[in-house]
């Protein structure tokens, strides 16, 4: 996909929950100087596999928090920098401006059992997480077609024809243990 | 208070297992049954392939997460016969005697194996269960036993409510089987029940249940939207001589917490007790080249496995610990299961993980793998160690999404109790499945949303003792005479197995009781119909209970 940042405007919003999303299952950058995407992995991550679209869906609930948790991230980011002596960045959001470790480092503080907003993050990064492993904002069929990132890498078998899966070819079809000496007639044991 | 505009014989909450076969025996009896279930109704062709948010695959579940315990269930008519994997393997012989931490036998003095036989049998017949064959075991199935038999270990195809014929192994039946080919309970006692003239109301959603002057119960619903299931549409009362809860082990304590107002004290063991079935998984990547070797597979292309997708859920499972001379708590099943993605992959771990081990550029990689993935389920016998706070303001849970995701008021602190038999359940794992270096390993984790079931149980128990359980031997709630419980919440504790089947077993024992409860409050009903199929050898075999119940 070639797109130029000066085409692009990104707004704190999508960078911040980019850059988050990014942390979650990450992928290459999108366009020379992506600086929401950190670049650690080839491939498409979560952005490209729609993260952003399934944290937008009506239908997961989270959308209307989604100004809320982006001011929230990027205070946890300024207090993680402050902590770790980071320089300050003016150009983007203040977790887009995090090196990938210290996004990781953040993410796990935050998602850690005990964290008093874990409930919160880790439901964030686990829309995130799905929007790779199952392109939740498309029809599955339509997610194959199209090259879904995580589909594709999961190498998901695609449909019949008619768009539902079958697999006729499925089992070894002979024995491949002994049965628990107790089994009975019925497959249980006795 | 003004009387409902609405009275039936028997209201009941619910349409899995525990609502649909009292549903069936009762309007097959003779009495007016109405059936309230808070969740969508769905024929064959609504049942989706696919994981969009909003299709069946989130319209027919709920995930409720608590503290320390997550809780997946079916959300539809049918409930959780439509989203289970219809594994049904009998519960073994031990788990009866069971004492879990309290000294004394949990389950009730009438109820053993040999007791509840002739239920199972009638269950059997009805659904039907197919017996289990190596033919019809799906490749990861085999695998997992020919890593058993490798290991020294056995490995049984497990029986299972599905008709082979018409299954296509799709590997989507947690959304509902689009192919008929499971035997839910949309194929068997709803049809019998509605046959009869039983009534069923889709996406009513029930509240609370109140007293009546005349010793009958008025129950409160909600209706909710039949796409954002967050949005109450309207509500109503009913009025009935008899009420079974069967809302599910997650929601039917929550119920009866919010009626403990108007209907008095309930007893200790409601919303206490609560079982997960001691669940618990592993996932392994598989080295396809030591399947081949060590294992001797070939799928006749080449291919040794890279089948994690084709199936019918789990086909196998390794029963060496169900074993009643081993101490309790160190008792379990080893199943072999699929899970979609999503749910069925964020909580894998990555073997190794130097840094993040369910996220991360690790866990992409985990994935490159996953039609190498085999996932093994262990259900175990946990402590008991789930409660319920204060019900929320509807429902069982804190919708948070449109459908499926909510926050709900359980909590569950495992004890060493629990966590031995897990930590015995991994080794057990990781010595069969890592043995020559067949494959890598690891649990999942319990640190994202604390530990999970797909089998809640025991959350309104049965039992022999009013200290801790909730129902009498014949599911009657204690202290409140003409309230019946028949869903998972009544199993006094983990199963170490596949649950259905003793749930619906138990249902099936409890109708004559309710016959019973019926007859004494004026009700004309016959118990002793057919089953929904027609067939007639599992009434003969429970004649002679009925007979002792009085009918």
């Amino acid at each position: 996909m070639e797109e130029s940042s000066a085409e692009r405007a990104p707004d704190v919003r999508t960078l911040t929950l980019e850059a988050f999303a990014d942390t979650v299952i990450p992928g290459e950058k999108r366009w020379p100087g992506d600086r929401a995407i950190a670049g650690v992995s080839i491939g498409g991550g979560s952005v490209q596999a729609g993260a952003l679209a399934v944290l937008e869906m009506p239908e997961g609930g989270m959308a209307p928090a989604l100004d809320d948790v982006v001011a929230a991230l990027n205070v946890h980011a300024e207090h993680h920098r402050d902590r770790v002596g980071l320089p300050t960045n003016e150009e983007v959001p203040p977790f887009t401006a995090l090196p990938w470790a210290d996004r990781t480092a953040v993410l796990n503080e935050l998602t850690a059992v005990g964290h008093p907003e874990k409930e919160l993050w880790t439901g964030l990064a686990l829309f995130c997480y799905m929007a790779f492993d199952t392109g939740a904002h498309l029809p599955t069929t339509e997610a194959l077609a199209t090259g879904h990132p995580g589909l594709t890498l999961m190498r998901f078998q695609t449909p019949d024809t008619d768009g539902l899966w079958r697999f006729p070819d499925y089992s070894y079809r002979r024995p491949l243990s002994k049965l628990h000496p107790d089994t009975l007639e019925n497959g249980s044991l006795k | 208070m003004t009387g409902s505009a609405e009275s039936t014989d028997v209201l009941i909450i619910g349409s899995g297992f525990g609502g649909s076969i009292p549903a069936y025996h009762l309007a097959a009896g003779g009495a007016r049954v109405l059936v309230l279930e808070r969740g969508p109704w769905l024929a064959a062709e609504e049942f989706d392939h696919d994981l969009r948010l909003g299709t069946s695959s989130t319209r027919v579940f709920e995930f409720v997460v608590g503290q320390g315990m997550s809780v997946l269930s079916g959300n539809c008519v049918g409930g959780g016969s439509v989203v289970y994997f219809a594994a049904m393997p009998r519960a073994p012989r031990f788990v009866f005697e069971r004492q879990g931490s309290i000294g004394h036998r949990l389950w009730p003095a009438a109820i053993t194996r040999d007791a509840l036989e002739p239920w199972y049998e009638r269950v059997e017949e009805a659904l039907p269960i197919s017996p289990a064959s190596w033919d019809t075991t799906t490749y990861a199935g085999g695998l997992w036993a020919a890593a058993c038999d490798h290991a020294g270990r056995t490995c049984n195809p497990v029986p299972a409510a599905v008709d082979s014929d018409l299954c296509t192994n799709c590997n989507w039946m947690m959304s509902g089987c689009r192919f008929d080919a499971k035997r839910s309970l949309l194929l068997n006692y709803l049809p019998a029940a509605l046959e009869h003239g039983a009534e069923i109301r889709p996406l009513h959603e029930v509240q609370q249940i109140t007293r009546l002057a005349d010793g009958g119960y008025r129950v409160h619903y909600n209706t909710v939207d039949e796409v954002d299931y967050r949005v109450v549409t309207g509500g109503g009362t009913v009025d009935a001589k008899v009420v079974i809860v069967a809302a599910g082990a997650g929601a039917t304590p929550v119920i009866l917490q919010r009626s403990e107002p108007a209907l008095g004290t309930m007893p200790h063991a409601v919303g206490r007790y609560f079982s997960g079935n001691g669940e618990r998984l592993n996932t392994a990547v598989i080295d396809e080249d030591k399947a081949r070797d060590l294992l001797g597979l070939d799928r006749g292309d080449g291919r040794a496995y890279e089948a994690y997708q084709i199936g019918r859920g789990p086909t196998v499972a390794s029963w060496d610990r169900l074993d009643g001379s081993r101490p309790e708590f160190e008792r379990y099943s080893l199943e072999q299961l699929y899970f979609p993605p999503g749910l069925g992959t964020v909580l894998a771990q990555v073997p190794g993980a130097d840094g993040p081990s369910w996220f991360g550029p690790g866990k992409k990689e985990l994935l490159r793998d996953w039609k190498s993935w085999l996932t093994i389920f262990t259900m175990s016998e946990d402590d008991n160690e789930g409660v319920f706070g204060a019900p929320p303001p509807t429902g069982n849970a804190n919708r948070f999404s449109q459908q499926m995701f909510g926050f709900g008021t359980i909590s569950y602190e495992p004890t060493e109790n629990t966590l031995r038999g897990w930590e015995k359940s991994d080794a057990d794992v990781r010595e069969i499945l890592e043995k020559d270096g067949l494959a890598e390993v690891l649990p999942w984790t319990n640190d994202v949303i604390g530990a999970y079931t797909v089998h809640p149980l025991a959350s309104c128990r049965i039992g022999d003792d009013p200290a801790t359980s909730a129902l009498d031997d014949r599911h009657e709630l204690r202290g409140h005479p003409g309230i019946f419980v028949t869903d998972g919440s009544a199993v006094p504790a983990g199963l170490t197995v596949n649950p259905a089947f003793t749930i619906a077993a138990l249902a099936e024992r409890a109708v004559p009781g309710i016959v019973a409860a019926l007859r004494e409050r004026g009700v004309q009903v016959a118990y002793g119909a057919p089953s929904p199929s027609g067939a007639a050898g599992g009434r003969r075999a429970t004649r002679e209970f009925a007979r002792a119940a009085g009918l």
